[in-house]
């Protein structure tokens, strides 16, 4: 009787997963997804909690008191920060399940042998690989977005370095195939943290030569490795539970990671071993290039007589938190009776949906966030398109340029529209270190300085200007 | 253990998680990412397991530090998601003085103001 209820509440709570994805299809209902999952998720913990073999309460008490205290303020972090909070979910999430397969390896060796079948030992290899190499490659992830001084920003690259990670995960696989055939000779307890050791060192050496344009598309597969993670370790406990939630996680992590991977125009084998971040090397220039600056003032007045704005944000808008000086801009626009779009590429930013999440943060209404297919279609009617700390995702060198790097990249096409004024902090080529021919077009003026203030003064212009109509 | 089934649900679950989260919208990635990754910490319950056993000391602890790095996952991952999605509104919407999306906006600022 007690089995048949447990097995129904599980039942019950991988619905409610299920409805808690179904629900996140639009704004409007998706906060209804939240509750779902929080539903199901009780459900599920206070069965399991409640099973027979629960004996010892207090460490569980104090385990998940301590999970409150350390993820109340996780959650509170500035939305900026989001990218490397999420990474570090991740970590968590890996961590969580290498320690688990773990303890549960430990445990039938010293206990039931006979539990250790081919097929558990495959599962459980699997577990603790996906989760230990997820839990370094996330905190390296983290590092990065986080800018933590001891790990590189830009990425890390030296000769040989796939021979050498495709050879370390080869030898943690072999190492783990003789543990499914032996998993208990005498051997094997003392070869198993070795796999252990292998698969930490492996998470970081992935991470290391990825730079930050690609952290997209890699926070999305290391979110697919947590979730398969969790899969593994359905199949060890023999939880159905687990495995449709570890399943509807690594769907969701290899979706995003697709549609990243698509936006870029590359494959999962080219971020992940391409080292795509380099400096490249700087072509010799037979011209030098000239900016042509513009100033506030004039920005304003263009901006005045126009009747439809794209703003185009990218990282750089988080960086220099302008997401709020925007909206004001926004707003001073919109009182004029001009129509204000905002563009947004899928690979903006540092994880996928970030400058949704920011402009929606500074209270700009989701309707006038703009994908970009459909952006592009209007962008020849657009009399300004501001690009705000976006770089790479409007270089038309995308469109032109054979031996450019983010050849074949979809770009939100910025040097359609009538004019085009880019926010920039400094001289220097963007993230992946590529010139922009979009700034030395016939149609752009650059407005340099941090974005805040830049747009700061923008609307300053804008509000005093307004008086005068 | 039935082999079998096990992986049945998994093919089968993979299969719901491709066609819901397909239809996702495109705005709300980053709250899906944290809200997937709060319902995959549901590996809460392995660990509850290994914890709350009978099982030696070494292996408890394991359970332990388990336990709470899934609670965390839960406890922000929930959390962040849904102060996330209160931040998206139409433009009908705009101003609504709702006193809880009004806190939540002050204290971004603040943090803006800070940095």
């Amino acid at each position: 009787m007690m089995f048949a209820i447990g097995q129904l509440a599980y039942i019950v709570a991988s619905v409610c997963f299920i409805f808690a994805l179904h629900w996140m299809n639009t704004p409007a209902t998706a906060r209804k997804g939240v509750y779902a999952g929080v539903a199901g998720t009780t459900i599920a913990v206070v069965v399991t909690w409640a099973e027979p073999t629960v004996i010892h309460h207090v460490w569980i008490v104090l385990a998940i008191a301590a999970g409150f205290v350390v993820g109340v303020p996780l959650s509170m972090v500035p939305l900026t920060a989001v990218p490397q909070r999420t990474a570090l979910s991740h970590a968590f999430g890996g961590l969580a399940a290498g320690l688990v397969g773990s303890a549960e390896y430990y445990l039938q060796v010293s206990e039931n042998p006979g539990n250790l079948t081919a097929f558990r030992m495959v599962a459980l290899i699997a577990e603790v690989i996906l989760g230990y190499l997820t839990f370094t490659g996330s905190l390296m992830a983290a590092g990065k977005l986080q800018e933590v001084k001891w790990i590189p920003q830009r990425p890390v690259t030296y000769p040989l370095q796939n021979v050498i990670n495709l050879l370390l995960i080869g030898v943690a696989l072999a190492l783990g195939a003789a543990l499914t055939l032996h998993p208990t000779a005498g051997w094997a307890p003392a070869l198993f943290p070795v796999v252990i050791v292998l698969a930490l060192l492996f998470g970081i050496l992935l991470i290391i030569p990825i730079g930050g344009a690609d952290m997209p598309t890699v926070i999305a597969i290391l979110n697919s490795y947590a979730g398969l993670s969790a899969v593994a370790m359905g199949f060890v406990l023999d939880s159905k539970l687990l495995i449709t939630a570890g399943a509807l996680d690594g769907t969701s992590g290899l979706i995003l990671a697709i549609i990243m991977c698509k936006a870029m125009n590359r494959s999962f084998t080219n971020v992940l071993f391409g080292a795509f971040g380099q400096v490249q090397q700087a072509k010799a220039a037979g011209e030098q290039k000239v900016y042509k600056p513009e100033t506030p003032e004039g920005a304003a007045q263009i901006l005045d007589q126009s009747s439809l704005v794209v703003i185009i944000p990218g990282y750089g808008m988080a960086v220099a938190q302008a997401q709020h000086k925007v909206r004001e801009l926004y707003d001073q626009l919109k009182k004029r009776g001009i129509t204000v779009k905002f563009a947004i590429h899928p690979v903006a930013g540092r994880m996928p949906g970030h400058m949704n999440v920011l402009l929606a943060e500074a209270d700009i209404p989701y309707t006038d966030l703009v994908e970009m297919d459909d952006i592009n279609r209007d962008m020849p009617q657009a009399d300004v398109a501001l690009v705000v700390g976006a770089n790479d995702v409007v270089n038309p060198a995308a469109r032109s340029d054979k031996a450019s790097p983010i050849y074949g990249m979809p770009i939100i096409d910025a040097d359609k529209a009538r004019t085009v004024f880019a926010i920039k902090r400094s001289k220097n080529p963007g993230f992946a270190g590529i010139d922009n021919e979009l700034y030395f077009s016939d149609r752009t003026w650059m407005l340099f300085g941090d974005a805040k203030n830049v747009i700061g003064e923008l609307v300053k212009e804008l509000a005093g200007g307004s008086g005068m109509h | 253990m039935d082999f079998w089934a096990t992986l049945y649900v998994f093919v089968l679950a993979s299969f719901i998680g491709l066609g819901v989260i397909r239809k996702v919208s495109r705005l709300l990635y980053t709250p899906l990412m944290s809200l997937t990754n709060a319902i995959s910490a549901i590996a809460v319950v392995g660990s509850i397991l290994v914890t709350g056993g009978d099982y030696p000391l070494r292996i408890r602890v394991l359970g332990a530090i388990a336990l709470f790095a899934s609670m965390t996952n839960i406890v922000s991952g929930f959390l962040i998601t849904n102060r996330m999605l209160k931040m998206f509104k139409t433009g009908d919407h705009r101003g609504d003085p709702s006193t809880s999306s009004g806190s939540s906006q002050a204290r971004s600022r603040g943090d803006g103001n800070r940095s």
